[in-house]
């Protein structure tokens, strides 16, 4: 799907990607781990990428099935090197108001990988499993 | 309790001002400026240094820009020579907290007592 570059536009990509989670039987958690990430993911491209610039548009695909959900986005930018991009885990960037998107985009979802222009980034998760400790429910003596 | 606009409600216990955020999911950014035109005003208008307690007891969604107004936030409170203290933060919330390593950044309590108990103390 294309959008408007706006960050209010996140909503109806989260409500279409969300809800096909939900069909899937995706956990709470996976749930919350998807959100955060088009959240974050988007307001990248909208903000970073497209330059709030609303003639410009974004680009969502994506992909449910049982086992995973595959996302892409693209936005009209010129793209950015991911490694230049300070860790705001240490030193002056843990006091600096941004710059937290792409850390919490990695650490929610398995995979993350940017094209070459930058400009892209496609990132995958894996179904949670469910949880088999003794006690959870989920094994019978 | 005065409540000041839809998104935060302000009590005052002891020594603290306790600042609660009403809505569940904080992301937009009209929300978050709007959320920074609630706060802000509060510490300014302290008359001297503030001990501000935010409450997340209601919030179950955020994105990352609620956490650089939290920055923005401490920042001017320690200016004011004030204290920050968070609580209530429900578990999925404090695990983006840790992610961030904002829990060394941040004196978060479970309960906004515990909060209110240490401010006391503090003074």
């Amino acid at each position: 799907m294309v959008v408007e570059s706006k960050s209010s536009a996140v909503s109806e990509v989260c409500k279409q990607i969300l809800s096909k989670l939900e069909a899937y039987n995706f956990g709470k958690d996976d749930i919350f781990a998807v959100h955060l990430t088009l959240e974050e993911a988007f307001l990248n491209a909208v903000k970073h990428g497209n330059k709030m610039d609303p003639t410009k548009t974004v680009k969502i695909d994506y992909s449910v099935d049982s086992d995973k959900v595959e996302i892409c986005i693209t936005d009209e930018g010129e793209g950015f090197e991911p490694d230049s991009v300070a860790d705001p885990r240490f030193g002056i960037g843990l006091f600096e108001p941004g710059g937290r998107g792409l850390l919490l985009m990695n650490s929610y979802m398995d995979t993350v990988k940017y094209n070459e222009r930058g400009n892209s980034v496609y990132m995958v998760r894996y179904k949670e499993k469910p949880d088999m400790t003794i006690g959870s429910g989920e094994i019978e003596a | 309790m005065a409540v000041i606009k839809p998104m935060i409600s302000v009590e005052y216990a002891g020594n603290a001002t306790i600042v609660r955020f009403t809505d569940e999911k904080i992301l937009e950014e009209k929300d978050i400026k709007a959320l920074q035109n609630s706060v802000m005003p509060i510490i300014e208008s302290a008359s001297g240094r503030i001990n501000l307690i935010l409450d997340f007891g209601n919030v179950r969604f955020l994105s990352s820009a609620v956490l650089g107004l939290l920055i923005r936030i401490s920042k001017r409170i320690y200016e004011c020579e004030g204290q920050l203290r968070l609580c209530n933060i429900n578990p999925k919330i404090y695990e983006i907290f840790k992610i961030t390593r904002l829990t060394k950044t941040f004196d978060i309590y479970e309960s906004s007592e515990g909060a209110i108990e240490d401010l006391s103390q503090a003074d």
